[in-house]
């Protein structure tokens, strides 16, 4: 990566953004650089650890059998999260697949609410009963969180359209990966945004694999950005922060003017698709070691931090103690959490479930409506 | 046993139930690999026979088609695409010209972009053609049930949605035997079949599998225990917990007849109806949820046809109606305890 840093004496800090690649817009439109303050910096690189340490402890509690399921981990891809709640509002949607940790935490839910949703406690964010593939966060406009792959590109759209009905200053931001790039869904909903001038960002975190699927054998055509046709499109290193915001930024303005915008964020996942994918059949841990070594984006912004003395060795070491501790405390807490109680099996099946018939397997077991 | 050797040089065996293969040729396989062992004989006696799906190529999540790319090589044996309404329509294109379109879908949850192509296509398509057209050699093999901690998209049973679709098959095996035996059936049926494998046996369940190419009945259900007092009807991995329950009957001095449906649609009514025609009592077990399950259609039939035979309603014990959860699996699920309780009620009635 080359970067160039200057200071000016107001301590703000000047970084240099990678190329962009565009489809249907003009390049001199896109920023060259982004700026930055050292408490920015910080906060960029304790926010990160946070995410990338909650990861980990996700594994280490899914291989204690304490995390049951199936549980898909987003390290390596932090500065996308880190760069879409920077870029964006909590009044811009959110709507994302089943790799939603991050985005939960910086939406609004705490370590503590993550973890034990994760094992299925009362105290997660949906109450144990959504589990590791669907966060939602009413307050913060954060839409979950879904499973079905694709599924949650239309549903996006449809908040796009509302946000506009309702002559709102915001836009959706609708998150999916390479593999979903081939579900016919995309393309229904991505014409319709463009029919209708809708301020919807179609955000591709192309992480190069789709499960086990390479993109050039599942995809005739790997320019994602340029996969909206008419709509337009940009290329960007999803591991670079900085670039991730400031194309968020310029998203945003684009989609209140003018409609959809398709963004394929290059990226990189250093778990397999799955705990169950030891993610080293079709990618070699040669690879997966080269990237972490060169393309990291904690240590990305490490570097910006030491180049430019906002911090040293030992201050950002005490950083990663207080998350490591952060975390820690949210497991044990998590771990001592009850269950829901097995009541909580047949609520919120349809809005007013007392007014409705659930079957029991037993008739003598069923939730009988109200009025009887 | 000369006699055997011949047939089957003559390619497959067809048989009524496993325990008619005489075959001593054979090896301890779980399910995945009476799987992979089926779709390996068909490969290989079929030249036109393909075998496609997400992430196929390199054996499959469950290790279904392990080593069958590199036999069979990549045109017939490649992934496709993440897209299900994809490859269930690429698979009945292939099928109406004459191909044998295996086609895999990696969760049945996920099955539904394709809901409209084999409800729609698929299953009228010989219908609406006037006999001209069919996709009969189409095949689509999904996983299914519930597996301990697979959730709301991982651990549906959707076959009620299909049963309920003139035009198609349904299939569910209980056993490596008859899963290898049913879904060389269900390939070489001329009609497209829905064959669904519970996942939560591809590993658990093992047996010694013969060797053959043969191929076990369809629409044909297996009375797997025989008994005098009660008839329990059920599929997949349910099979495994009605012996469970009717072993804790037993010991109260009920005997269980226990049939296993196999085929879900068009099922083997004669057999259900002969069964609770000689014991009078009847309970349907499926994870789905109640409403509107193979159980309600299961028990309807039946007692329009035993009416005055039956000593007690017919009872199913199933899912609640109610998304398949998190961590109410344990609850959610119909178990042993929860059959054992409808025996008995069953009984005493």
């Amino acid at each position: 990566m080359i970067f160039r840093i200057s200071r000016s004496c107001f301590s703000s800090i000047s970084v240099k953004l990678p190329s962009f690649k565009v489809h249907h817009l003009e390049l001199q439109q896109l920023p060259k650089t982004a700026t930055t303050t050292s408490s920015e910096l910080l906060a960029y690189y304790k926010s990160m650890q946070l995410q990338r340490r909650m990861e980990i402890a996700c594994d280490n509690l899914y291989k204690q059998r304490l995390i049951r399921g199936f549980l898909h981990l987003a390290d390596g891809q932090e500065s996308i999260y880190e760069g879409l709640h920077a870029g964006l509002t909590y009044d811009d949607c959110v709507i994302t697949a089943y790799r939603d940790h991050c985005i939960a935490l910086l939406r609004g839910d705490t370590p503590h609410q993550i973890i034990a949703e994760m094992m299925a406690k009362q105290t997660g964010s949906t109450k144990g009963k959504g589990g590791s593939m669907h966060y939602y966060k009413k307050a913060t406009n954060f839409y979950g969180g879904h499973g079905i792959v694709g599924a949650q590109i239309p549903l996006g759209t449809g908040l796009a359209f509302a946000q506009k009905y309702l002559k709102k200053p915001n836009v959706t931001l609708i998150m999916f990966g390479d593999g979903a790039a081939n579900q016919g869904q995309l393309y229904e909903a991505a014409n319709m945004a463009q029919l209708w001038h809708l301020p919807a960002i179609y955000f591709i975190e192309n992480n190069l694999f789709g499960m086990g699927t390479s993109i050039d054998r599942a995809s005739a055509n790997t320019k994602f950005y340029t996969r909206g046709d008419v709509i337009p499109g940009i290329q960007i290193d999803g591991n670079n922060v900085f670039q991730v915001r400031e194309t968020l930024k310029f998203a945003k303005k684009h989609c209140l003017e003018k409609g959809p915008i398709f963004i394929e964020a290059m990226t990189y996942r250093y778990h397999g698709h799955s705990m169950s994918d030891p993610g080293v059949t079709y990618r070699t841990r040669e690879e997966v070691q080269q990237q972490r070594k060169t393309r990291d984006c904690i240590n990305y912004v490490k570097n910006i931090i030491l180049e430019n003395k906002v911090a040293d060795e030992h201050q950002l070491e005490e950083i990663d103690n207080s998350t490591q501790n952060e975390i820690d405390i949210a497991v044990e807490q998590a771990k001592v959490d009850p269950v829901p109680p097995s009541t909580e099996l047949t609520t919120d099946v349809y809005v007013d479930n007392e007014n409705h018939f659930i079957r029991g397997i037993l008739y003598k077991d069923s939730v009988l409506p109200k009025s009887q | 046993m000369q006699l055997l050797k011949r047939v089957h040089q003559f390619g497959s065996t067809k048989h009524r139930f496993a325990s008619d293969i005489g075959s001593t040729n054979r090896q301890k396989m779980n399910l995945f690999q009476a799987i992979n062992n089926a779709l390996d004989i068909e490969l290989g006696a079929n030249p036109k026979a393909l075998l496609f799906g997400e992430d196929v190529k390199f054996g499959g999540v469950f290790r279904c088609s392990q080593g069958l790319n590199e036999k069979y090589g990549t045109d017939r044996v490649f992934n496709t695409p993440l897209c299900e309404q994809g490859i269930g329509a690429f698979g009945i294109g292939l099928a109406s010209v004459g191909y044998t379109a295996i086609a895999e879908i990696q969760f049945g949850d996920y099955i539904f972009p394709a809901f409209d192509q084999i409800v729609n296509e698929a299953a009228k398509f010989r219908y609406r053609s006037g006999n001209q057209f069919n996709c009969g050699s189409l095949t689509i093999r999904s996983t299914w049930g519930a597996v301990g901690h697979g959730a709301l998209y991982h651990s549906q049973s959707p076959e009620a949605y299909f049963a309920h679709t003139p035009g198609l098959k349904v299939v569910v095996p209980r056993d490596p035997i008859q899963a290898k035996g049913l879904l060389l059936a269900s390939i070489r049926d001329k009609n497209p079949v829905i064959f669904f494998e519970p996942k939560a046996l591809y590993r658990n369940a093992e047996d010694e599998v013969p060797l053959d190419d043969y191929e076990l009945e369809l629409s044909k259900a297996e009375v797997v225990q025989q008994g005098k007092h009660i008839t329990l009807i059920g599929y997949g991995t349910s099979i495994r917990v009605l012996r469970e329950a009717s072993k804790m009957a037993e010991k109260d001095g009920v005997s269980c007849e226990i049939i296993d449906l196999q085929t879900i649609y068009p099922y083997d009514g004669q057999t259900l109806v002969d069964s609770v025609k000689k014991t009078g009592r009847c309970i349907i077990t499926h994870e789905a949820p109640q409403t509107c399950g193979m159980g309600a259609e299961l028990s309807a039939f039946i007692q329009e046809k035993c009416f005055l035979h039956l000593e007690a309603p017919i009872r199913r014990v199933t899912g609640y109606d109610t998304p398949f959860p998190l961590v109410h699996e344990p609850i959610y699920l119909p178990d042993k305890f929860k059959i054992y309780e409808a025996i008995k009620e069953s009984v005493n009635y």
